[in-house]
């Protein structure tokens, strides 16, 4: 008996209590990120943004979730009831378990896996699946052309991020997210969008497309295809896949943040005693707002200009840059051991 | 251990039985997500082996790029059920040889593997001691046996090119954008300001 609960019970209440600790502030964080981003876009459209329900209208993502829950949920009868109901759990559940290898802190992580990055980059590309499935079972014209192009433009940004993360990994010399982001101690000179500022600007872009967001929001482009892959989805179904979205848009800037901005490392070493969870936060809501500040700049991209971008531009760029980092690490003999 | 064997026997009755599922399932969508889903058990085995490395690539590369190709090719095709399972039973006999071909083969090399003493000895050490997963394949391929995957890559090129060219057509009369153009273009070569004199027109 002993045994089974020194072995099995506590480390699995253990565990339990870390992912709550994780997937419950996530979710808030989703729900206020969509008011962060109706108040943010108000501010620059010289509006005010939500202000109605709740001091300066902090109750709203709170009454707009309570509304989609309220509502009925409705399955399309010429759908395809079993890959229909899938889809949005599974761009949902793959949104949340991303999360159990970024490392908030030193040490601060749920599973502190040695191919870290590539899980994250197996887990995003699998995105894709609960877009396609969606616009596949809708069995509706909108919904399938709304997945296709969201499919082929994951598909070809996600080609740039790889080979961008690689060359991230070559000057870092581990595939561990809690080294990628020991590398960068020492402040904000140490960091990798120094060394790597092309790429930089090359991955924010990237996860753009990667996660249909403006201005390359074509999946969803309320114009020609009312609103995309989720058409036919009502109430909560919908709700699963709004969530998934906000969710991958934090989990993208937190992967940026570790990557490019340090992660919980402070920009300049006298600000050490700060937490370093409060920097990986901070950092994650300045690439936020980025997502913000480009959705309420920049016109949608036209489909066949996304796609020149991504194949045409960035991948040879990409291609080149690892080239080049790979090249410098061996001729001045500095490749990380 | 109890539960590495209890995820050992949930991932491989999960991949045997989808794996089934996907050559008799009748919808080609719902193969085709099976098939995906047989991968991904496939990974867990990897993660429980030890080979952590190779189950992300499994997932990266057949979940993440080859399935998702399938399934827009899949997707796509308009397909009529009913005359789909009527040739059945012509192509059984062939389906069926190379059934029993390839268990004869699986069953070869099961058998050696755990007969031979040298299989034996590289089973007890998936990789060499004190070596990471990534850095143990790394060695293997980019060091000892550099020569051969470059043949490898050189073959996939040869292969994408030759696809590229056979499916490559010129069409006649499509006007496309040439962005270089368009950011060269200066005022001069677009505007041209008149002064109109009132009532008269240009």
């Amino acid at each position: 008996m002993e045994l089974l609960w020194d072995g099995y019970i506590e480390p699995l209440v253990w565990i339990v209590a870390k992912i709550l600790a994780i997937v419950v502030p996530l979710l808030v964080a989703v729900a206020y990120l969509t008011y962060a981003e109706r108040k943010v876009i108000g501010a620059i459209q010289l509006r005010k943004g939500p202000n109605v329900v709740g001091p300066f209208g902090l109750l709203q993502p709170l009454a707009d979730g309570l509304k989609l829950f309220l509502k009925e949920t409705i399955i399309p009868t010429s759908a395809n009831k079993g890959v229909f109901i899938i889809a949005p759990m599974l761009t949902f559940i793959l949104a949340i378990i991303a999360w159990a290898v970024i490392p908030f802190d030193e040490g601060m992580v749920l599973a502190d896996l040695n191919v870290g990055i590539l899980y994250l980059f197996a887990i995003s590309s699998l995105g894709v699946y609960g877009i396609v499935m969606a616009g596949w079972a809708s069995n509706s014209k909108y919904a399938f052309l709304g997945a296709l192009r969201s499919g082929a433009q994951m598909v070809s940004y996600e080609i740039s991020i790889g080979l961008i993360i690689i060359s991230v990994l070559l000057t870092t010399g581990s595939l561990n997210l809690s080294d990628i982001v020991r590398g960068q101690i020492g402040g904000v000179w140490e960091w990798n969008f120094v060394y790597h500022f092309p790429m930089f600007i090359v991955f924010i872009v990237s996860i753009l497309a990667e996660t249909n967001r403006a201005p390359f929001d074509l999946p969803e482009a309320e114009a020609e295809l009312v609103s995309g892959y989720n058409v036919d989805y009502s109430a909560m179904t919908f709700a699963l896949f709004f969530l998934g979205e906000y969710a991958n848009m934090i989990l993208m800037s937190g992967l940026c943040a570790v990557l490019f901005l340090g992660g919980w490392t402070a920009p300049l070493p006298f600000l050490d005693f700060i937490p370093g969870a409060i920097w990986f936060i901070l950092k994650i809501c300045f690439v936020l707002f980025i997502f913000l500040w480009v959705r309420a700049t920049f016109p949608r991209y036209r489909y066949d200009q996304l796609m020149r971008l991504g194949w045409k531009i960035f991948l040879p760029l990409s291609f080149a840059w690892v080239m080049l980092v790979a090249t410098f690490l061996v001729v001045f003999d500095k490749v990380p051991a | 251990m109890v539960v590495q064997a209890l995820a050992f026997y949930l991932f491989a009755t999960i991949a045997v039985l989808s794996a089934t599922a996907v050559v008799t399932v009748r919808n080609p969508v719902h193969s085709v997500l099976l098939l995906i889903l047989t991968f991904f058990n496939a990974a867990g085995l990897f993660v429980l082996l030890g080979a952590e490395f190779l189950a992300m690539l499994l997932v990266v590369v057949y979940v993440g790029a080859v399935a998702v190709l399938f399934l827009f090719v899949v997707m796509m095709l308009d397909i009529n059920f009913v005359e789909m399972r009527q040739g059945f039973l012509n192509y059984l006999p062939i389906g069926v040889l190379i059934a029993v071909v390839l268990f004869v083969e699986l069953a070869f090399v099961g058998a050696g593997w755990t007969l031979t003493d040298e299989a034996v000895a590289v089973l007890a050490q998936p990789t060499p001691a004190g070596v990471g997963n990534v850095e143990a394949l790394g060695r293997l391929i980019y060091t000892d046996y550099a020569y051969i995957f470059q043949s490898a890559g050189l073959v996939l090129l040869v292969a994408m090119i030759g696809a590229i060219v056979l499916t490559l057509r010129h069409r006649e009369g499509v006007r496309r954008q040439k962005i270089s153009e368009q950011v060269k273009r200066t005022r001069a070569d677009t505007l041209e300001i008149k002064k109109v004199p009132v009532g008269r027109g240009i």
